[in-house]
């Protein structure tokens, strides 16, 4: 046992890391770093074991399957087939749900599964880029649903009660949003620059502050509520506030296409830019950064405000594109947390987050298929994507399963193989 | 080492999942598959009823579980197999909507009004499928009438059931101090305190009494609030501070936020009674059946129930189904355990009180009670 918590907290360095910077930091950051970094195989085998797993519960909990069971030894087939039933509708569901709907006549709206996803992984891949980010500097960013709000507010505010031309309001509704996100997530780098606080204590609180200040200002009138109205809820956005569809008859909107523009600026920003250097370096180490003459302080400002605007891109996504007939206090749908599960599984690389925010946009339209065609609960889908987290926090368990070998050792391995021929020789 | 380990692993969870098998496996098979309940006249096997659930889910005790009952009911009446599904954000109320009509569904329940946007949306797109919303008007343009001719509302005036627990809270209190919290200040949940407080004033007007109610003011609609239909230390704290301030009834309103008021209850040993919300607590939760000096009934599972049936032999309309006083939609539920510990005349008074709100001698007035 004691063996195995060594692997996970200290893996050996791989070769070209020799220089052993990794020394100085503490084993917590080093497994961090761990977790965030893992190869890519990680990634795709977590989703394949999340997957099976979810297979299991789905056809433990159907209850044709447990009728079957009982019976198992006169009839075994039946529970057989059972399962199968189970488990293939449940995942044809999914897939009916999130990529092709061949229910449907004709292609066009036989598409608008896909589309659907499209629509579900915007915000999740704005804010997963938003919490990549931080990891990438080193700073743990809880605080998705606290930007995600006050950014939903700020756009929504611009979206029902300005009275401007349609593009430009669309542009001042998302700056206000992403000037919103942004100094929510800048007090968190500025309390942690200067006082020491820690983000993540920091972002949690910060979220209930941003939740209760919305729930407020939905109570008020002249505030966010609706006039007119006794419910907590906004009017209707403008409709030249809104993000307009990028295909007519699908849900998908412009709003995609800011999230693939998140997306290069990031990749931008983290592999191009000198500020991105910082960030990255400060990720790394932070002490060897400051001792390269780098600003510690000003890198963790500039992370968290980008990331809080980055979150709060999700959030003007969700009130400019997802919800525009008015939102209330649950306008964020957790998304600031699945954001975690998405930087993660996207190893806080900006292609990678993309393509699991997709991933993940494809789980939760393909979600509501699966409930409806296939009866299976909807917590079965919230299982898998929480059993994928568990798998990829715990890479040597996957690669225990599928016997990849561990970074690093793969040498010490063929070493140890000829080490036991060689010591067969000598005993022979 | 690793690979023993794993090879124990695996060969455990094979044990176990053969024992698991042995010890349930036995059974004789069913010879054949006897598939026909629903009885005679109604049975219409190829209705399809669905519903689509808020976020509060359908064990919520409360008015998601209570439409889900009057569902299935009805479906097993007619043998026709439900469609239900849950949403978990407010996002997901139009994509499951789109889901149940893909799946064929002849009558869409939605349950809540934060789902009237998405059910107007939802009926308009799909005029062939009828739809029903609890607890909103559906008339989003505010002409009076739901927006599109096929959802028909169920709504409830149950400030006037409301009313009746106010009086029956003030005529109760040892203390003199009476106190309500809710959910999220929503017209469904600030009805009830509209009544519930209005209930006590009425009681003093006519007792010259001074009992007081706390946790929410009718002229300013405002009050105390947990932030969410979840049971928990939100809710068990406002509970708290509503027995520090010497309240000996507490009626919280909100699905399952009940449950943490019981809890403060408990724990401090006082002797306070609660009234319940939506269903008879009394029969629903039975773990805290002592407490509960009566309920504020709304008349979900019946009027679900008959939406269902109705839809399901062709009679589906638009008309709203409001719930009173008067038609039993709302009302209260007897006091149980309480019966020897209230006032022996209330009982009589109540049923004047009553008489008064049907003939609109007392009003009740509710800023959330639905415009009839």
């Amino acid at each position: 046992m004691s063996e195995q918590t060594e692997v996970v907290t200290q893996p050996e360095p791989a070769p070209e890391q020799r220089d052993r910077t990794v020394e100085q930091s503490s084993r917590w950051q080093q497994a961090m770093r761990d977790i965030v970094g893992g190869s890519a195989m990680i990634s795709v085998l977590a989703v394949l074991l999340a997957l099976i797993a979810g297979g299991i519960l789905i056809a433990v909990t159907d209850a044709r399957v447990q009728q079957t069971a009982g019976y198992f030894f006169a009839r075994p087939g039946d529970m057989l087939a059972a399962i199968w039933n189970a488990v293939s509708k449940a995942y044809l569901a999914l897939f009916r749900g999130s990529i092709y709907n061949f229910a449907r006549d004709d292609v066009g709206s036989a598409l608008t599964s896909l589309t659907d996803t499209l629509v579900f992984a915007t915000p999740l891949i704005a804010a997963g880029l938003g919490v990549g980010l931080g990891f990438r500097a080193g700073l743990f960013n809880i605080g998705g649903r606290g930007q995600m709000i006050m950014a939903a507010a700020a756009a929504g505010w611009v979206g029902f009660s300005f009275n401007l031309p349609p593009v430009i309001h669309v542009i001042v509704a998302v700056a206000a949003g992403l000037i919103a996100g942004g100094i929510w997530g800048g007090i968190v780098g500025l309390l942690k620059a200067k006082t020491g606080a820690h983000e993540v204590i920091v972002t949690i609180m910060l979220n209930f502050v941003a939740l209760y200040f919305l729930m407020y200002m939905l109570r008020t009138p002249g505030l966010l509520q609706a006039p007119g109205g006794n419910t907590p809820k906004t009017p209707p956005m403008e409709p030249t506030a809104i993000f307009p569809p990028l295909f007519p008859g699908h849900n998908v909107h412009w709003g995609f296409l800011t999230a693939i523009a998140a997306t290069v600026y990031v990749w931008w920003l983290l592999n191009r830019s000198s500020m991105g250097f910082q960030f990255r370096a400060v990720g790394i180490n932070p002490n060897a950064a400051r001792t390269a003459g780098m600003s510690v302080s000003s890198v963790y400002i500039w992370t968290m405000t980008i990331s809080g605007a980055l979150c709060g891109l999700a959030g003007v996504n969700q009130v400019l594109g997802t919800v525009t007939s008015g939102f209330s206090s649950g306008i964020d749908a957790g998304i600031g947390f699945d954001a975690i599960t998405v930087a993660l599984l996207g190893r806080s690389r900006p292609w990678g987050i993309f393509a699991a925010g997709l991933l993940f946009g494809a789980f939760k339209a393909g979600g509501f298929t699966m409930q409806a065609a296939a009866q299976v609960p909807v917590d079965i889908v919230l299982v898998v994507q929480s059993l994928i987290v568990l798998f990829i926090a715990a890479p040597p368990l996957v690669r225990a399963i599928f016997r990849l070998p561990t970074p690093g050792t793969a040498p010490r391995r063929r070493v140890r193989a000829s080490d036991r021929r060689a010591e067969k020789g000598a005993a022979a | 080492m690793r690979n023993s380990m794993r090879r124990f692993a695996i060969g455990g969870a094979a044990a176990i999942g053969t024992s698991v098998l042995v010890l349930t496996g036995c059974a004789a098979p069913p010879e054949t598959d006897g598939n026909g309940n629903g009885n005679g006249e109604t049975s219409n096997p190829d209705f399809i009823p669905c519903m689509v659930s808020d976020t509060g889910g359908f064990d919520d005790k409360s008015f998601n579980q209570l439409g889900y009952e009057g569902l299935t009911e009805a479906a097993q009446e007619i043998g026709a197999t439900p469609n239900t599904v849950q949403s978990n954000a407010e996002t997901d109320y139009a994509s499951n909507i789109s889901n149940l009509v893909d799946q064929g569904c002849n009558l869409i329940v939605t349950v809540g009004f934060l789902l009237a946007e998405a059910t107007v949306a939802g009926a308009e797109a799909n005029p062939d499928v009828e739809f029903t919303i609890i607890d909103d008007f559906a008339d989003l343009n505010g002409d009076g009438k739901p927006d599109s001719d096929n959802i028909k509302p169920i709504v409830f005036d149950t400030a006037q059931a409301a009313f009746l627990a106010g009086y029956a809270a003030a005529s109760y209190s040892k203390t003199g101090v009476v106190g309500t919290y809710g959910g999220i200040a929503i017209p469904p949940v600030t009805i009830f305190m509209d009544g519930f407080v209005q209930g006590v004033e009425y009681y003093n007007a006519q007792k010259g009494t001074s009992v007081r109610a706390l946790g929410w003011d009718v002229a300013a609609q405002n009050g105390s609030f947990t932030g969410g239909f979840e049971a928990g230390i939100e809710s068990k704290s406002l509970a708290q501070s509503l027995i520090d301030q010497n309240a000996d009834v507490i009626l919280p309103v909100g699905g399952p936020i009940f449950t943490s008021a019981v809890e403060a209850i408990r724990d401090s040993g006082k002797d306070i009674a609660m009234i319940g919300v939506d269903a008879d607590l009394y029969e629903t939760y039975p773990e805290g059946k002592d407490l509960f000096l009566t309920s504020i009934l709304k008349g979900m599972k019946v009027g679900v129930h008959d939406v269902v049936i109705q839809a399901s032999k062709g009679e589906f309309d638009s008309t709203p189904f409001v719930g009173t006083l008067d038609n039993d939609g709302v009302g209260i539920a007897p006091f149980h355990d309480f019966e020897s510990k209230v006032d022996s005349k209330l009982a009589d008074e109540l049923d004047q009180v009553r008489k008064g709100i049907i003939d609109g001698s007392i009003e009740v007035t509710s800023p959330s009670s639905p415009k009839q």
